[in-house]
């Protein structure tokens, strides 16, 4: 049964079709959007194109207009910031705990990770009514804080440990070999080697809160998170600065994801760069 | 960093009085009980499985022992963390700090003491240029090719001035010619800093090379535990014999004996040997062993005629050319394998060919006998082992 040379089976070309598909799909609305953001001062939601302007990127900073463009982008950032940095701490210093096989721990995780299934919106509304029960007032760094964890923290524990189970523990029986105290070790030794990781854990901290919006709508209180506030706007602006809020927002992940992305990589390659040929006055050895 | 000074008083007497590790269930190291003297290269040799690392774990203060003590120039340590005992470690992997430059994983000690940066450069580059890698102090360990990581890791480890080194499998992870190479690094090394080494392996012929004292290990306990040359020559029992290689095995119950003859049956024949036959008793498990190099081999008429005292009959069943000898293997002889180590001068003089039928004939005197008695029996003569003889070793007369 021999093949003719470069002939490709027919399954290449329904595949490499679907493959299409799927690109179609997920970036060809987003470049509609982005081509549209960018639309002449009185040029519509719709194609054609009425000439060029960055009209409807200034018209976003004038809150008249679009509604509370800026406040929403402000609180998005900072409380994706606040979930990014309690989701790594808590998440490192979990995965580091179930190494220990403490008891119960399979009970904890599955504890844990079950509010990946549970649905987000139930679980905003459980926690919204928790605050109103307990006649808390609740607003965007409380609450909806709160529930946005609820669905990063089992992400960076699955990502945490996916990471330790590369970790070596001579790594740190080498610490304390050579004297380091369990402090120093960590700080040291553990931090540094699982850090490619722990950005990981960031990177999924960050983008899920900056556009979580089932947990958050019935938690935020009254000022929105920005994927609220352009929730709000779809109803009431009706101008091609709606697109040009998706360019900005688009752009600020991508942005998160090539910074993370990329020094990951640099970490990575830091640390696994092959052997390089031995300096000058070095005797040459065969295993090099 | 003065070795004169080191050497003037040996350190790193190690003693393992009474040692038992249970993880669960299982019982990885069984009531050991050890002495290496300061100063010396000691291998820890047997197979994956026998408890050879978790003794050095112990040791280094990594694992607690279950039951009994670790001394270190006869202070008790059980219990106190690595660095208090005076113990380093080179680990299988050598677990250098991916994150950090050569030079700063050797001064990582020195760092976590609060030695000042300058100060702990110059001595980590002294320490450096003291295993020729001064060159490399900027690079990343994964800049290094394995020889050159294992020579961090040992610089990384000597800067704390141990007065026991502790090596697990060092050897391992290096292929056949850098082996020997750092083989001898490690020996000389050892030499120079004038410590007690312990060197955990599965190679017998790395144990033998390197060691002072080698102690054959198998689930568990100590079979053997002296220098190099008494457990390949003097096998006290017929484990270390065969896991040591070198030695045919002649293994039976005593059919009969008289008064310097002792007739066993090793299963597909008889094998008559001169031993001294008191003690020994009809139907009791006799062994003894007989180096394959001192085994001289000659044609056989018939493969049916007796082979008489102190020989064997049997067909070759494999020749393998080694250079300056021939491993010959027959088959047919004994219970188990059976081989001849030939030079290649007497081999060429007569060459025999697979299938021939050969007697295998040594003198009396290379017959070496080995304990039959139960695993354990060992323990409260460990006391000395270097200088130790065993007894039933004197019978060959060497």
């Amino acid at each position: 049964m021999q093949r003719e040379l470069g002939k490709r089976p027919w399954t290449f070309y329904v595949l490499a079709a679907f493959f299409a598909l799927f690109v179609l799909f997920l970036y060809g609305p987003m470049s509609a959007i982005f081509v549209l953001s960018f639309q002449g001062p009185t040029g519509g939601l719709t194609f054609p194109m009425n000439g060029v302007s960055l009209r409807w990127f200034s018209a976003l900073f004038s809150q008249e207009r679009t509604g509370d463009f800026a406040g929403g982008f402000t609180r998005s950032i900072v409380l994706a910031l606040l979930v990014l940095a309690l989701t790594v701490a808590i998440s490192v210093l979990a995965g580091l705990a179930f190494r220990r096989r403490f008891f119960g721990a399979s009970f904890v995780f599955y504890l844990a990770v079950a509010s990946l299934i549970m649905p987000g919106l139930l679980v905003g509304l459980g926690v919204g009514l928790t605050y109103q029960t307990l006649g808390l007032t609740a607003s965007w760094f409380s609450s909806a804080l709160g529930a946005q964890l609820t669905w990063t923290l089992p992400f960076g524990l699955l990502i945490m440990f996916a990471v330790l189970s590369r970790f070596n523990r001579a790594y740190e029986e080498a610490g304390r070999d050579l004297g380091a105290s369990n402090w120093q070790i960590f700080w040291m030794v553990v931090v540094p080697i699982l850090f490619p990781g722990m950005i990981a854990v960031a990177l999924f901290g960050f983008t899920l809160s900056y556009d979580e919006f089932p947990r958050t709508i019935l938690t935020v209180g009254a000022k929105n998170t920005l994927p609220l506030e352009i929730w709000g706007m779809t109803t009431n602006v009706t101008s091609p600065a709606l697109y040009a809020l998706g360019t900005v927002t688009t752009l600020v992940s991508f942005t998160v994801i090539i910074v993370a992305l990329g020094s990951i990589a640099i970490i990575e390659r830091r640390r696994t760069r092959g052997p390089i040929s031995a300096p000058e006055g070095e005797p040459v050895r065969s295993d090099a | 960093m003065r070795p004169t000074e080191r050497q003037a008083t040996a350190r790193g007497g190690i003693e393992l009085a009474g040692v038992t590790k249970r993880f669960g269930e299982t019982v990885a190291v069984n009531n050991i009980n050890l002495k290496i003297p300061a100063g010396s290269y000691c291998c820890l040799l047997g197979p994956s499985g026998c408890g050879k690392t978790t003794i050095l774990r112990m040791i280094a203060g990594h694992e607690s022992p279950t039951e009994g003590d670790v001394l270190i120039d006869n202070e008790n340590v059980t219990g106190s963390p690595p660095v208090r005992r005076g113990t380093a470690m080179m680990f299988q992997s050598y677990a250098l700090f991916p994150h950090l430059s050569c030079l700063d994983n050797v001064a990582f000690n020195l760092k976590v003491r609060g030695v000042d940066k300058a100060e702990r450069h110059e001595r980590a580059l002294a320490m450096l240029d003291r295993v020729r890698m001064k060159a490399f102090a900027d690079r990343l360990p994964a800049q290094l090719s394995g020889g050159q990581q294992q020579r961090i890791a040992l610089a990384r480890a000597l800067i704390t001035n141990p007065r026991v080194l502790l090596l697990d499998e060092p050897l391992s992870a290096l292929d056949e010619f850098l082996r020997l190479q750092m083989r001898g690094e490690l020996r000389r090394i050892q030499a120079d800093v004038g410590i007690t080494f312990v060197h955990v392996t599965h190679t017998q012929l790395e144990a033998i090379a390197l060691a002072d004292m080698v102690v054959v290990m198998d689930q568990g306990q100590i079979e053997q535990a002296a220098s190099a040359r008494e457990v390949y020559d003097r096998p006290r029992t017929g484990y270390v014999a065969r896991f040591m290689g070198g030695q045919n095995v002649l293994s039976g119950t005593v059919v009969s004996r008289d008064a310097a003859m002792v007739t066993i049956d090793s299963g597909p024949k008889q094998v008559t040997l001169s031993a001294p036959s008191a003690g020994v008793t009809v139907g009791s498990k006799f062994e003894a062993a007989v180096r394959r190099d001192h085994v001289r081999l000659a044609r056989a008429d018939s493969q049916g005629a007796p082979a008489g005292p102190n020989a064997v009959t049997g067909r070759v069943a494999a020749i393998e050319y080694q250079g300056t000898w021939l491993k010959i293997t027959l088959e047919e002889a004994c219970g188990e394998e059976f081989v001849a180590n030939l030079p290649d001068a007497v081999f060429f003089a007569d060459p025999l060919a697979i299938g021939d039928a050969v007697i295998a004939r040594w003198d009396p005197g290379e017959l070496h006998f080995l304990s039959t008695a139960a695993k354990g029996a060992l323990a409260g003569s460990a006391g000395s082992p270097l200088t130790e003889h065993s007894e039933m070793a004197t019978a060959g007369g060497r």
